[in-house]
């Protein structure tokens, strides 16, 4: 099935891809969706007829060369579709996070200067609809979802089907036209404008042009063989860069079939329905469903949790070792092969990887625990680093050097160096062409000779060749007494605790390091269900003394495991507390991603971080928060201050 | 309001048709207990009419008689422009008329998705035999059954519990598989009694979302009885008000409001 696929004078831009699809692979299945309770697919054939008739659709609503155009909405086949059809007609499509509350989604809309907005439903309608006065460009709304929508005012609002009517109307008057258009595209017209979410400042727009995207694409496709006959699964945020390479790059390029979910609650089940062969998660989906399969064991019966246990030990002694294809004694051979029948095959089936070739994790550091555990299964999890501007892909493990503290080698293409101050830079095909209308940032991520900073500090480990990552540049820095602060990395070996979800460690230009911590209320509510404590809130749970107890033996274990670092071993934490609020994006201490933006933790909460560092046994606060639907309201709570022990530093030097 | 007209149109544009059903003048009693005491009420077609008041006031017993679970001692029910003899419910059902229960009566161990085929029960012609061999006829019409049944489960947004037992569901997805269920009958009249009860101020907004959809994507009528007052006059067009058996008001919520026997009634009034 999978034919050797020529570099050579190959298609120069999405739509080309699309048209070569149609042809080569013209009755495989291009994309799936999952609804009324029935996967619906697409062939490549009937991609590119609805992709076309969506781009003359646009055509004759106006759409000129060069608009933008913003698509935003959940994972549809339709919405990849639409950023298609934009790019055919010439235009630039620009996906939107849809959870962005109506003022982030203005000054996107406003700073694109986008004429057209392709939405999912009526919710997204709505937002466009209440920032449309501010923006002077804004002309026409088209929807997918026409529920709920049927009153409102149709004179710039259309339905995506529609709008295809029309475009299959008027095919003689427009195909020509769009046929030249498409011809027009080559390497260097932008392929998609992405914002980057910004751990800082406002969002800034990542110009990408065909080659980044085909290039990337190409490459990566080749370094971890995928073929046409893959399966994916689309459900992190379209506007994300992994997603629009994954669901759109790759996918264009091997011809490899995306599937849609259902909705964001059924997407567990689905993926257990398509049983993915490449997979891509964030370390977070990792944890949360590493958590889940122990909350389930947990209740599980005597019999089946100790068999869970004996098999999962002997996964991590061996597993990762067959997965690489080192050397491993018969009888242990055995007795895998046994817990596969018993444990690790059922469990990969209910998580739904029982198919997964390749498996990435990215965004953020995962815990080697938690990396480990998915490859003692026998899942092919490997490791990327890259970004937005890199068009993803930096460097990536390749199969059989696998290991969870580094992020890989350079990926092909990819020329890296370290900066003194040990700062990453990188210069590849897929480096963004610019930051849109913001001249001064591309000049400061990129010098004239096409190197990138990442932004990240890292060095490049010998022997291995793999690229290790140590914080973001701008987060590492020094004690008061000049050893380092590197505060992901205590941050990272905290969450790894199912209890803990999310973990702010402050210490910079201090004499010892604090932390806030925030409790998985998943987690932790399971345990409080199971030992009867009644509890009303997060709130109300977060400061029960039982739980704070339990947290603060977390901590301890980690100042443990930090002191053997040599390196970072003052970065132990020597006071805590447990937030009364979870921190969340629509208050702008996490960004969409989920990281954490620390100059804004530190503003907000100065006067819980002053607590950390007087001496003080408890803080009474107050703290404003933003609900879902932008309403404010504010918490008030009283937190306890925890010491945490640490383990001498100066002595245990001294011994070495 | 106006209330000779054939049809009229509302302020948010929807369409209210002319009347289809018409309680006239009934009156039922359980032994020496008059529940309803000469009651007439119209409901028109398209329109969201509440019947509220204290409690004991007769309501339920009110739903009981329009879904022909009761059968009043004195009056007639009229439905669409006929006189509606006295009727088994599952002959009411036939008609068109779906409705949900105060306290849900679900299936607690069928999962969601057989819950709501249950509602498709009206729509099945096939008979036991063709039914047991499950070829041809039964097939088909099992698939054109279970496609409507996916297009509400996905309209009151509950794919994700479609294959879960109702028991291990929470009151408020209960109520909300109750009223798949019975949109599932593909209803012209939909009966919901106390949709709203014992549900969390998220639960009520997500309810009343539902019930604004279905009225106004499906075009179906609906009279419900509901307690929460401030739920029943943002979303009704009229409201029947009952106090011990008797009709004490009629009409717009605004009029309702304002009406003097109604704010006795629920102020507590000493009655002679």
């Amino acid at each position: 099935m999978a034919k050797p696929l020529t570099r050579a004078d190959g298609p120069q831009s999405v739509p080309a891809l699309l048209q070569r699809n149609a042809t080569q692979f013209a009755n495989a299945p291009a994309y799936r969706e999952k609804e009324y309770g029935i996967w619906q697919s697409w062939t490549w054939a009937e991609t590119h007829d609805e992709v076309q008739a969506l781009a003359l659709g646009l055509m004759n609503l106006g759409v000129n060369e060069g608009d933008f155009v913003a698509v935003i909405g959940r994972n549809r086949p339709y919405l990849y579709w639409a950023m298609i059809a934009a790019e055919m007609v010439g235009a630039v499509p620009v996906p939107l996070y849809q959870d962005a509350n109506a003022e982030e989604m203005a000054y996107v809309l406003g700073h694109c200067g986008a004429r057209f907005v392709i939405v999912g439903d009526q919710e997204q309608v709505d937002k466009v609809i209440e920032v449309q006065e501010g923006l002077h460009q804004f002309e026409h709304l088209i929807y997918l979802d026409p529920r709920g929508l049927r009153k409102y005012d149709h004179t710039t609002l259309h339905q995506y089907s529609h709008v295809q009517d029309q475009g299959r109307a008027a095919y003689d008057e427009y195909i020509k036209e769009l046929d030249r258009r498409i011809a027009k595209l080559d390497y260097d017209s932008t392929g998609v404008m992405l914002y980057t979410s910004g751990t800082t400042g406002k969002p800034k727009g990542v110009v990408l042009s065909n080659r980044n995207v085909i290039e990337t694409a190409k490459s990566s496709s080749e370094f971890d063989g995928l073929r046409q006959t893959d399966d994916i699964l689309a459900y992190l945020p379209m506007a994300w860069v992994g997603d629009f390479i994954f669901s759109v790059g790759q996918a264009m390029w091997t011809g490899f079939c995306t599937n849609c979910p259902e909705s964001a609650e059924t997407m567990h089940v689905d993926l257990r329905e398509i049983g993915p062969t490449y997979y891509f998660a964030p370390p977070r989906v990792f944890e949360t469903q590493l958590t889940n399969v122990m909350i389930r064991m947990e209740d599980a019966s005597p019999f089946k949790k100790r068999l869970f246990d004996y098999f999962m030990a002997h996964a991590r002694k061996v597993g990762p070792s067959i997965l690489d294809g080192k050397p491993v004694g018969g009888w242990d051979r055995l007795k895998y092969q046994l817990g596969e029948l018993c444990i690790y095959g059922p469990l990969k089936n209910t998580l739904g990887f029982s198919r997964v070739r390749v498996g990435y994790t990215a965004g953020e550091a995962i815990g080697p625990e938690i990396f480990d555990f998915y490859r003692s299964l026998g899942i092919n999890l490997k490791q990327l680093y890259g970004q937005t501007e890199a068009t993803v892909f930096i460097t990536a493990q390749p199969d059989g050097e696998v290991r969870s503290d580094t992020v890989g080698v350079t990926c092909p293409g990819v020329e890296l160096k370290i900066a003194d101050n040990g700062e990453v830079f990188y210069r590849s095909p897929g480096v963004f062409v610019e930051y849109y209308k913001n001249a001064e940032s591309t000049a400061d991520t990129k010098d004239a000779e096409g190197w990138v900073a990442t932004g990240d500090a890292g060095f490049i480990e010998e022997g291995s060749g793999h690229l290790r990552i140590i914080d973001r540049a701008k987060d590492v820095g020094q004690m008061a007494d000049g050893s380092l602060f590197a505060p992901k990395y205590v941050e990272n070996k905290l969450k790894f605790f199912p209890n803990i979800l999310e973990v702010v460690v402050f210490g910079n230009g201090r004499d010892e390091c604090t932390a806030f911590i925030n409790i998985d209320l998943t987690a932790v509510g399971n345990w409080a269900e199971r030992n009867n404590i009644g509890y009303a809130s997060y709130q109300e749970l977060a400061r029960h003394p039982q739980v704070m107890d339990t947290i603060q033996s977390h901590v301890e274990e980690v100042n443990k495991s930090v002191a053997e670092d040599a390196m970072l071993s003052g970065c132990q934490v020597h006071r805590f507390v447990v937030l009364h609020k979870e921190l969340d994006a629509d208050d702008g201490e996490l960004t969409r991603t989920r990281k954490v933006r620390r100059r804004i933790i530190e503003d907000k909460f100065h006067d819980i971080i002053t607590a950390l560092y007087d001496g003080s046994k408890s803080i009474s606060t107050e703290t404003e928060v933003t609900y879902e639907d932008g309403r404010k309201g504010s918490i008030k709570a009283t937190l306890e201050v925890r010491d945490a022990k640490v383990v001498p530093v100066a002595r245990k030097m001294a011994a070495e | 309001m106006n209330a000779t007209a054939e049809s009229y149109t509302t302020e948010d544009g929807r369409t209210i048709g002319p009347v289809v059903m018409e309680m006239k003048n009934i009156t039922l009693r359980f032994g020496g207990v008059e529940a309803i005491k000469d009651i007439s009420f119209d409901i028109r077609e398209g329109e969201i009419r509440a019947i509220i008041g204290p409690n004991g006031a007769g309501k339920s017993s009110m739903l009981n008689v329009i879904s022909g679970f009761y059968v009043p001692q004195e009056g007639e029910v009229w439905y669409k422009g006929s006189r509606r003899p006295s009727m088994r419910p599952y002959q009411v059902a036939e008609q068109g008329i779906a409705r949900t229960f105060q306290n849900i009566a679900l299936f607690e161990g069928m999962s969601v998705l057989d819950n709501v085929m249950t509602g498709r029960l009206t729509h099945m012609n096939t008979g036991l035999f063709a039914q047991s061999f499950w070829k041809g006829k039964a097939e088909q019409e099992e698939i054109a059954n279970r496609e409507v049944a996916e297009k509400i489960i996905d309209f009151l947004e509950i794919q994700a519990i479609r294959k879960t037992p109702v028991s291990r569901l929470s009151y408020g997805l209960k109520k909300r598989v109750e009223l798949a269920r019975a949109l599932a009958a593909e209803p012209s009249i939909l009966l919901l009694d106390e949709p709203m009860a014992g549900m969390n101020v998220e639960e009520k907004e997500d309810m009343s979302r539902f019930i604004l959809d279905v009225n106004d994507e499906f075009g179906t009528t609906i009279a419900l009885i509901e307690h929460d007052m401030g739920v029943v006059m943002d979303l009704s067009d009229r409201v029947v008000v009952m106090d011990y058996g008797k009709k004490i008001g009629d009409g717009t919520p605004d009029d309702v409001r304002n009406n003097q026997d109604v704010i006795d009634a629920y102020l507590g009034v000493a009655h002679d």
